[in-house]
């Protein structure tokens, strides 16, 4: 039984007010609150577990590593990888995308190879392929969806052609909620020979997640969305795409040895992880994993999913609204507008009844563009929120049709 | 000091406790501002560090310290249309000297819509101020 209060119960933020309400944190898309293990966690580092990683020998480096290293662990088991050192940590899923785009694809693409993208990803899932563009002439391929958010897997597979070299998709659009089928598109693209990026930094946060069985070579995730600190991420890479990267930053801890004229580098996946990483960061992620595998991210997709359909209908019973993303099985994440009124209006609005929403253009400027809107306010929701706060939400909505309209 | 005509909105905005309805109150004045013609809405008008699109015409009546100000604007947000007609209200028939007198945040603090005057907060209303203010000193100084 999935106990919604006792969860809320471990969130303290959740109990505080905000402009003299209770608050209602619907910008869990941007990034998730914290529970107590976690914040615990992180205090437990600092006062009595803390030094650098990887390079002492005294007593507290040793628990330091052995408490950062063990997170290696928890990220396999939370994405099912084969190997703990198929993990790379990361400072988020922005470093990660950025690792592969330096590492894995600038050395092994040239002018008129093509990258295939989503129009749904976010900015860290394009601008560093815009990147090889402007540098090295790739082609960025893109692949729309329809009006009411749906995406056609097919037609991504179809958009790989020869030249394509990888095809780079979210799990879950972060504006619209959209799940893509990203198993057909990371098998059809492994049978062409093409690698597969699936951007995990919404994903990953709404339910169970199996590398293996998504067939990807890359999936990066993002702690801070997944209720751990922020600054904290790792990217799953496939043994053999790993084999292919040449490192990115350099610096300590990603090196072998180094001379006045050589260098040699740390065994993978140590070789991409270069200077003091986020050390604390990183343990208090590992607890946040392993408290989420606890849980059960099936319970979580459960109870999200109920929440999704209630707001769904409720959103949608708004005939003053317009809900960008209607597909059924999409995720608890609800952009809409509203006539007469600009998004930053309606999250004035929202902000002063306690209701905390992203208003903007959500970091996925393209996709903002085919939807024919230059912002929409989303109320993205999470393992903690409620079908109360739906109604909290649809309470201030109708305030800001009576205000607006 | 502040002209008239604000005195006689931060009088009004003294009966109005809640923040509905001091929003409500904005709002109307945003509706009721007159609209900015669009051959105005050009790069040089536009407010930058605005979450939403502004844009802001002044003009002066006269030369130097003592030409009076007036200035028209708009934005596509509603609330910040409404700041605009509050900013009309506070600046517009002030020389060009007495708009650089005024103590903006604190008279606009009157109104209670003080979330919207600290530094961080993107509706850019302290943008604007400065628009008004840099424009208000350039021509003081003619």
């Amino acid at each position: 039984m999935y106990d919604v209060n006792a969860i809320r119960a471990q969130f303290p933020i959740l109990s505080r007010d905000v402009n003299g309400k209770p608050l209602t944190y619907l910008d869990n898309g941007a990034s998730a609150q914290k529970p107590q293990v976690v914040i615990d966690a992180i205090t437990q580092a600092y006062s009595q577990e803390y030094s650098n990683v990887h390079r002492g020998l005294h007593f507290l480096s040793n628990l330091a590593t052995d408490k950062y290293e063990s997170v290696r662990g928890i990220v396999q088991r939370f994405l099912n990888a084969p190997h703990e050192d198929d993990i790379i940590f990361t400072s988020g899923t922005t470093e990660a995308i950025n690792l592969i785009a330096y590492s894995w694809a600038m050395p092994r693409m040239q002018a008129g190879d093509e990258i295939v993208l989503s129009i749904m990803e976010h900015h860290a899932n394009i601008v560093p392929w815009h990147f090889l563009r402007e540098r090295m002439g790739v082609v960025i391929k893109w692949v729309d969806c329809a009006p009411d958010g749906s995406f056609d897997a097919q037609a991504m597979i179809d958009a790989m052609g020869p030249k394509t070299k990888l095809v780079a998709v979210t799990q879950m659009s972060n504006v619209t909620g959209t799940r893509v089928d990203v198993k057909a598109i990371c098998h059809a693209a492994r049978e062409k020979g093409i690698a597969s990026l699936v951007d995990g930094s919404q994903g990953a946060v709404h339910g169970p997640v199996d590398v293996q069985d998504l067939g990807c070579d890359f999936y990066p995730i993002t702690g801070h969305k997944l209720y751990g600190p922020s600054g904290s991420g790792a990217i799953y890479v496939h043994p053999d795409r790993q084999a292919e990267m040449r490192p990115f930053l350099g610096g300590g801890d990603m090196i072998d040895t180094v001379g006045r004229d050589t260098v040699t580098y740390n065994k993978p996946p140590m070789k991409f992880e270069a200077g003091t990483p986020g050390i604390v960061q990183t343990i208090g992620m590992g607890v946040a994993l392993d408290w989420l595998m606890q849980i059960g991210m099936d319970n979580i997709a459960k109870h999200e999913a109920e929440i999704t359909r209630y707001a769904a209908a409720k959103l949608q019973s708004l005939n003053w609204l317009q809900v960008q993303g209607t597909t059924a099985d999409k995720g608890a994440i609800f952009s809409f507008t509203m006539e007469g009124a600009h998004a930053h209006d309606l999250s004035t609005v929202l902000d002063k009844r306690g209701v905390a929403v992203r208003a903007g253009s959500h970091c996925a400027m393209p996709l903002m563009e085919h939807m024919g809107v230059t912002a929409t306010c989303r109320a993205s929701f999470a393992m903690y929120n409620t079908k109360d706060e739906v109604d909290t939400l649809v309470s201030a909505l109708e305030l800001c049709h009576d205000l607006f309209a | 000091m502040a002209n008239e005509t604000f005195e006689e909105l931060a009088e009004t905005f003294e009966f109005l406790d809640d923040w509905e309805d001091r929003y409500r109150h904005v709002i109307d004045m945003g509706k009721a501002f007159a609209p900015l013609d669009e051959a105005f809405k050009v790069p040089a008008t536009k407010v930058e560090g605005c979450a939403s699109q502004v844009w802001l015409v002044t003009s002066f009546d006269g030369q130097g310290p003592d030409a009076v100000l007036g200035f028209q604007g708009a934005s596509d947000a509603m609330i910040v249309q409404g700041l605009i007609a509050v900013l009309h209200a506070l600046y517009a028939g002030l020389t060009a000297k007495e708009v650089g007198e005024v103590d903006a945040l604190a008279e606009l603090g009157r109104l209670g819509l003080n979330d919207h005057l600290s530094a961080q907060r993107s509706n850019g209303l302290r943008a604007m101020l400065a628009r008004i203010q840099e424009n208000a000193a350039i021509e003081a100084a003619r």
